[in-house]
């Protein structure tokens, strides 16, 4: 039988959560088959490793002048924006940016609102704003589609249903559609195509995400496989595109290798089904697309993350969910544990800078430091190196003044206290040996039970002698050679 | 002051004192890894495209509209939407004609708004041009113009693209530079590589998501 996932009940934090989640059979199941798979494609879709290499410095660089120019290059999109019959609007909040979007669809008394996939309006958390205020906001990705039937967040930035198997998407579409239960995906997919085709056709607005914008044409440019993209972007009268700034490139070209880099990191795919490049509304003569298109440039902590030289960094990020998928900590827990919008190893180094880390405290540390984010990153953002900043930023005392926002989250004097003492008496001589003495002398004396640690293993107890001592005594007996 | 001038402040000040990156776009990068004789040219195209159920056939340039038909046929479809303003348009309806085939001609010859539940639901296929293809990729390069609208490869459950066999570049950056796509974009420009598809549940490969559930490319080859 299939169960629910608890995990999607975000109460307690992270620890809380990773727990539920290493205790759900199903839900490992469904991540490990999903991640093996991910990982093979993007294998075999970078057969060439100097290929590959070549491209992932190509691509961080190309991020990389890109945000050297940032501002210019943001005017330089609304400019051509502008020119090409587009509105650009500015939000620093997701509040703002969510007004906007409303402002915009009760400007056209619109009721009905489809969405392609877009990370940015989960950060914005668009889809309840908008209920709330009467719009209907219906995802169109299957993916995002199935998720939201069943009142759940994404647990996947690129395959958001990824917890889920066809048994439980049965179930569900049993349950909220009324139609029969079925094991073949295929009938599963032709009942989500023909619920939707009805909603873009009656849609008011069409919400999308955006992959590139382009400021020297003032393109925005969207990949994806199923159509809805296209269908969000072109059937609806209105077209409000929502986006991180981080998202501008300077020149047509520099999609060249992004685009490469992004479709075979996050799928193993040679390029997406669909490259929809949109470079204004509905003109005099033309028969369909919008009539009129928007752009939403969200910042939300992210020109705060701009700010750090190092923390810059992240916005590279061209969202392939390739460090998510080589995760071992992502595999094993899911994406819901991390409770945020963006899950895993991306996850923990944006977060902070949107939600603060007193709301992702344990965020940082959640990693083993193994590095195989960094490996992947199409875009070489080095994560490691990142979460260990993070990992300084969390415990930093008021005094230290951290970078980050909500910084020193996790500072405790008592911790700092006792990390001074280790420290004093590992750069004392004197005061090692005698620890040691002591240590191996009354060993039977270490507590047994030490915190967390205690819980799932068994109390550590010092060795009789030191290995000082067995080195000093084996160099005295074999003469030092 | 607005959110558009705090943010552009917040930005500047975060830049002070450093110093723009320069250009080195290395175009071999993109482009020495994706080159192939012209004779493996299609046979690369094909190889992606079929890989991902797209049906190709190689045709002559004068007698391409007879397997039009021939699809047509072997699907049992009544209708075909087309652009009687182009030239392949007009040589696919007098070919129909004709052959007395009983494929109903349609064209998109109204704002959508007119005829949105038709375009919808009952257009069982389409014909469309292309302004070349992609090797490296297996992709079409779609540019939806007042003739072939936007929804017009997106909508009918089967789409059929025209390729001419000499419009076929190498790679995504050949193209760019050959067609000079900086200088000037069309409202939406679309790169098709397939039929649309998901992976979404369980990662198991459908056709037919939200777009044509078979795409059709005829390679013209000049007669
Ligand atoms: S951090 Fe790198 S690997 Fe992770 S989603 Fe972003 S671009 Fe992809």
């Amino acid at each position: 039988m299939s169960q629910r996932i608890p995990v999607t009940e975000l109460t307690g934090g992270f620890r809380d959560r990773a727990e539920i989640a290493l205790a759900d059979g199903q839900l490992r199941t469904n991540f490990r088959t999903a991640m093996d798979s991910l990982m093979k494609k993007r294998a075999d879709a970078f057969p060439d490793e100097e290929e590959r290499e070549g491209l992932r410095e190509l691509g961080n660089r190309t991020k990389a002048r890109a945000l050297s120019r940032l501002p210019d290059l943001l005017e330089q999109l609304e400019a051509k924006l502008t020119d090409n019959g587009v509105k650009v609007h500015w939000a620093e909040t997701t509040e703002q940016a969510n007004e906007i979007v409303h402002g915009i669809i009760r400007a056209r008394q619109g009721s009905r609102v489809v969405k392609g996939k877009s990370m940015v309006s989960e950060e914005m958390e668009m889809n309840d704003y908008l209920a709330e205020r009467g719009v209907e906001c219906l995802e169109s990705d299957m993916g995002e589609y199935i998720v939201q039937l069943d009142g759940e967040k994404p647990s996947h930035i690129i395959m958001p249903a990824i917890h889920k198997n066809r048994r439980q998407v049965s179930k569900l579409f049993h349950d909220k559609l009324g139609v029969e239960e079925t094991d073949d995906v295929n009938e599963l997919i032709q009942i989500g195509r023909r619920t939707l085709r009805r909603k873009f056709m009656e849609a008011d607005v069409g919400v999308s995400g955006v992959n590139f914008a382009i400021a020297e044409t003032g393109t925005l440019l969207l990949v994806e496989n199923e159509g809805n993209g296209r269908m969000s972007t072109t059937a609806p009268p209105v077209h409000i595109a929502v986006t991180g700034l981080e998202k501008v490139v300077e020149n047509l070209r520099d999609v060249v290798p992004l685009l490469s880099l992004l479709t075979r990191s996050a799928l193993g795919q040679p390029i997406t089904t669909y490259v929809n490049m949109i470079s204004g509304p509905r003109k005099a003569d033309e028969l369909d697309g919008p009539e009129e298109v928007h752009l939403v440039l969200l910042d939300n902590g992210r020109s705060g993350a701009f700010a750090d030289a190092q923390m810059r960094q992240t916005l590279n990020c061209i969202r392939c969910g390739a460090c998510m998928n080589h995760c071992p900590v992502y595999t094993r827990v899911g994406g819901h544990t991390y409770g945020e919008v963006y899950p895993g190893p991306i996850g923990k180094i944006v977060t902070p800078h949107m939600v603060g880390l007193h709301q992702v405290p344990d965020h940082p540390s959640a990693s083993s430091l193994c590095g195989a984010c960094g490996d992947v990153c199409p875009v070489k953002i080095p994560i490691p190196e990142l979460l260990q900043r993070l990992r300084q930023e969390n415990v930093k005392s008021p005094a230290e003044g951290a970078k980050v926002k909500d910084g020193g989250a996790k500072y405790s004097r008592k911790e700092r206290l006792v990390w001074r003492f280790w420290r004093t008496l590992n750069s004392s001589p004197v005061l090692y040996r005698l620890f040691l003495w002591g240590a191996t002398r009354f060993r039977k004396l270490t507590p047994k039970n030490v915190g967390p640690w205690t819980e799932n293993h068994t109390a550590p107890v010092p060795a009789k002698r030191s290995l000082h001592d067995l080195a000093r005594e084996h160099l005295a007996r074999n003469g030092g050679q | 002051m607005s959110a558009r001038s705090n943010i552009l402040n917040k930005l500047r000040s975060g830049l002070a004192g450093s110093i723009p990156r320069p250009d080195d776009f290395d175009e071999r990068l993109v482009t020495e890894p994706w080159q192939y004789a012209p004779e493996d040219r299609i046979m690369r195209l094909r190889n992606l495209m079929e890989a991902v159920h797209t049906e190709i056939h190689q045709v002559s340039s004068d007698n391409w509209p007879e397997k039009v038909a021939a699809i047509l046929a072997k699907r049992d479809l009544g209708n075909l939407l087309h652009a009687p303003a182009t030239d392949h348009g007009q040589q696919l309806a007098e070919y129909l004609q004709q052959s007395d085939s009983s494929v109903q001609l349609l064209a998109y010859d109204r704002p959508v708004e007119e005829w949105k539940e038709e375009l919808f639901w009952e257009v069982d296929a389409s014909i469309t041009g292309t302004v070349g293809a992609i090797a490296a990729t297996g992709s079409l390069v779609l540019w939806p113009d007042r003739h072939e609208p936007r929804l017009m490869s997106l909508l009918p459950p089967l789409h059929i693209a025209l390729l001419r066999a000499s419009e076929i570049e190498d790679n995504l950056y050949a193209m760019m530079q050959r067609q000079n796509w900086s200088a000037g974009l069309p409202t939406n420009l679309l790169l098709v590589s397939g039929p649309s598809k998901t992976a979404d549940i369980e990662q198991v490969l459908a056709y037919g998501a939200h777009g044509p559930k078979e795409l059709v490319v005829l390679i013209l080859e000049d007669a």
